[in-house]
């Protein structure tokens, strides 16, 4: 991106950044962008890379329908630049199936029913694999409280919960 | 959003130069409160100098018998490092006490420390606001001001610092290593944030040419009798309306040692010397409780919609203190409170 023949009316010319190559390995497939600084990696992940199941939802940090796994760690990939994860190792809900074979947290969700419109479970799944390799949830009270960073407006909180229990007697 | 330039800083000299280089650059860490205050053109840098790889990830024991936290520590690290469950449980139950797990995971030790109020005509550029645009009128004085300060307030804002971890920081006599252009310096936590008089703009001490470094803690953890207590409109995932960091070092039923330090209700963590004077030497129980909370409340002034959290942070006070002397921490998974 660079300004043209329409800057030159004005004297000051406004600096537009240039996009910054980064390198992601999404789902085990490495992938090299450019993408402009404010990009974020859910952006990157949707609209660069296609990958749509990662939800946008409030797009602040509060719904954590935009939870990826990075490096291992759950984040809100809505309020992470993508310029400043060059290197990282990125899991979606498109990486957790192995071989046709769901990941035992999405068996689980369909087993319990642990949803209804379905826009917060890639998030909630992202979210509860993060908590179950974190290893500090055991009781139902802190799964609760652990998953407090996604929002489920449908209310299937009580069906999520017992999916995150199987999934984590599996593990 | 609006555009701007990104670099990384090699070490923590060069993160120093660049700063000073350009007065509207930023420093991002976790990016969890800056993004989102970009998003909504609350804050519009000019330049982020991106921080997050600088080698400020250990926690040290110091020769005083404390801990040195780096700054870019994650609070969820943190929370969970052992020497911290083992030494300082209240800073990780303020910890996970605060924000989500995802966030726990993304924010910095520093970045705790310097993110930004969650007043709702901060965060909205269409309103007045003297914190943001200094001079333009304060409109949570006469306005929703439900999650607003009772304590230090001034006419120009009744803002409020949304962190717990920097409660149990104040009340565990932490400080805050910063390195500037001239060097290194220290600053006590319970100075590091300001009161906001008549310069609500600046939250903090730090100058815009140093970086946070490290938080040390003193050597005293109060591991055996502490809790931390946060009252929010629900039960996870929300921003104080009143917390209390509550620690004492008990000699049988005397009170020998206390710390008191209150979260949601002042523009800085709000520790108050004499209320921890006035619980020294008395016996542990309800009557020395509530003096200690009419000491730390009795200048307290409500302004309509938080009149409440007076009287809220009263029985807080009390009830933290009586799970601090019985042993009984707050749990921040099971809600009941003891």
């Amino acid at each position: 991106m660079t300004r043209t023949s329409t800057s030159q009316r004005s004297t000051s010319t406004i600096r537009v950044p240039e996009k910054i190559p980064v390198s992601l390995t999404v789902n085990g497939v490495e992938a090299q962008l450019r993408v402009a600084p404010w990009t974020s990696l859910l952006d990157t992940l949707r609209d660069h890379l296609g990958l749509t199941g990662t939800k946008k939802g409030c797009d602040h940090g509060q719904c954590g329908a935009c939870t990826v796994l990075v490096d291992g760690r759950r984040v809100n990939s809505c309020l992470t630049l993508a310029v400043m994860k060059d290197g990282a190792k990125v899991t979606t809900i498109e990486g957790l199936a192995t071989d046709g074979t769901l990941h035992a947290l999405q068996q689980a969700f369909i087993d319990h029913d642990a949803f209804q419109c379905g826009y917060c479970t890639p998030g909630q799944i992202c979210s509860a694999a993060g908590l179950i390799a974190e290893g500090k949830a055991k009781s139902a009270d802190e799964i609760r409280e652990l998953m407090s960073g996604n929002i489920c407006r449908c209310g299937a909180y009580p069906n999520i919960v017992r999916a995150i229990q199987q999934a984590m007697g599996q593990s | 959003m609006i555009g701007f330039q990104y670099a990384r800083a090699s070490d923590v000299a060069d993160a120093v130069r660049q700063i000073a280089a350009d007065p509207a650059a930023k420093f991002i860490a976790g990016g969890t409160n800056l993004i989102d205050l970009m998003k909504e053109d609350v804050e519009r840098p000019s330049r982020l100098i991106d921080i997050s790889r600088l080698p400020l990830r250990s926690v040290e024991e110091t020769a005083s018998g404390g801990l040195r936290i780096g700054a870019l520590v994650p609070n969820s690290d943190l929370a969970y490092h052992p020497l911290i469950a083992q030494r300082y449980p209240m800073l990780a139950s303020a910890i996970l006490a605060g924000a989500s797990a995802q966030l726990r995971n993304m924010a910095s030790t520093g970045g705790n420390l310097l993110q930004r109020t969650r007043c709702y005509y901060f965060y909205d550029i269409a309103t007045p606001c003297n914190k943001r645009q200094p001079g333009s009128g304060c409109s949570a004085i006469g306005g929703l001001n439900r999650m607003h300060a009772i304590l230090g307030t001034s006419e120009a804002c009744i803002a409020t610092h949304p962190s717990d971890m920097c409660v149990a920081l104040a009340a565990l006599d932490a400080t805050v290593h910063v390195t500037g252009p001239a060097g290194a310096r220290a600053i006590a936590l319970s100075d590091f944030h300001r009161l906001p008089e008549n310069t609500p703009q600046r939250d903090t001490n730090l100058e815009t040419n140093e970086i946070v470094t490290a938080v040390e803690l003193a050597g005293r953890g109060f591991a055996a009798n502490y809790t931390y207590l946060k009252i929010r409109d629900r039960l996870s995932y929300a921003f104080a309306l009143v917390s209390v960091a509550a620690a004492l070092e008990l000699e049988g039923d005397t009170i020998k040692e206390a710390r008191l330090a209150l979260g949601g209700v002042a523009h800085k963590p709000w520790r108050d010397p004499s209320a921890e004077a006035a619980l020294r030497g008395q016996n542990i129980g309800e009557p020395a409780f509530a003096h200690a909370a009419d000491v730390v409340l009795r200048d307290a002034k409500g302004f309509g919609h938080n009149t409440f959290k007076i009287d809220l942070a009263r029985r807080a006070i009390v009830r933290a203190l009586t799970q601090a002397a019985a042993g009984t921490p707050q749990s921040q998974s099971s809600k009941k409170i003891a």
